[in-house]
């Protein structure tokens, strides 16, 4: 694989783009939206962290192997919160007077 | 990382790069392999800091009101500073890598150094925060305390709050020795546009816990900020 080289003007481009959406995550904090907040930050945390994961960290331009490398850690760290949330979410759910509730 | 193969047959391989290893094929079969090694490291990182965020996820969902006042407790300002000196850092160590790739030297250590003391401003926030807060009494123990309806329920919130933030800058710690520890040999000019595996390595690492920065932030400083 040839080395691929990322430009100083996409480094900055980037750098920018996080300033930016660092700027807008605190401004929407301020703003009540109800439960949209927290969906508005992390949707905005995510795309930060996968900007940083593509560019700053050359993902975008590694292997199949190291990019599926990767995802594999997150898609662990969500099954990791999904199956805990099935439990915790559903509790009374299933059974109105569950021990503990 | 230089090796020093002594077997007769590895004459051949005498003319190599220094820094090629003798296991590998190509320097760049040695930059693949280094890259992958790093990632699943990095993989068990993500997991290690995962367990405490499902921990957050679900004492957060569980006490939502209490996590939310004890939310205002932090300095929105100071974290909000925080994040902006920790991206700027993952910018230049991106640009310590960048200088390799150009065969600038003197880059290299300008942007290490930059690195590290970025590093040091975020932990020197980041004490000056901690000492706000045992000033405050709101560091879990005997003496914490906290006015409000459930103050055992904050106490988990700012127990989450001290094990996730101080988990993160040990890490920067750490991420501040590894990088220093890079700074001679690349001022002795180890590293090039056809060898930086250790600096691609430590910027992966230091990538990564800016990452885990850019999700506690939302999480533990502007829960909650707009009902300040």
């Amino acid at each position: 694989m040839a080395e691929h080289v990322t430009s100083r003007k996409l480094y900055f481009a980037i750098f920018a783009a996080l300033m930016v959406l660092t700027a807008a995550t605190v401004a929407v904090a301020k703003i009540d939206l109800g439960a949209l907040n927290d969906v508005v930050a992390m949707a905005i945390a995510v795309a930060k962290a996968l900007l940083v994961l593509l560019f700053f960290m050359h993902v975008r331009y590694s292997t199949r192997l190291t990019a599926l490398t990767a995802m594999g850690g997150f898609l662990w760290l969500a099954i990791l919160i999904f199956l805990t949330m099935t439990d915790y979410l559903t509790r009374g759910v299933l059974l109105d007077d569950v021990p503990g509730k | 990382m230089a090796s020093t193969t002594m077997e007769p047959e590895a004459d051949a391989a005498a003319h190599h790069h220094p820094a090629l290893q003798h296991q590998f094929d190509s320097l760049e079969q040695q930059k693949e392999s280094s890259t992958l090694g790093m990632w699943l490291f990095l993989v068990t990182e993500i997991m290690f800091f995962g367990g405490l965020f499902t921990a957050y996820v679900v004492y957060r969902r569980t006490f939502q009101g209490v996590f939310a006042a004890a939310s205002h407790h932090l300095d929105v300002t100071l974290g909000a500073i925080n994040t902006a000196v920790l991206i700027f850092s993952s910018l230049t160590v991106a640009l310590a890598i960048w200088s390799a790739q150009m065969n600038r030297r003197k880059g290299i250590v300008f942007f290490l150094v930059l690195t590290i003391l970025l590093g040091g401003v975020f932990l020197g926030i980041k004490t000056v925060e901690y000492s706000h807060k045992f000033h405050d009494n709101l560091v879990p123990g005997p003496n914490f305390h906290f006015d409000g309806p459930s103050p055992e329920k904050a106490e988990i919130f700012f127990s989450l709050y001290f094990i996730m933030t101080g988990l993160h800058a040990l890490h920067m710690i750490i991420g501040m020795g590894v990088l220093a520890a890079l700074i001679r040999p690349a001022w002795k000019g180890r590293y090039d546009a056809s060898y930086y595996n250790p600096l691609e390595c430590t910027g992966l690492y230091w990538h990564f816990v800016d990452i885990v920065w850019i999700f506690l932030f939302p999480l533990l400083y502007l829960l909650g900020a707009h009902a300040r």
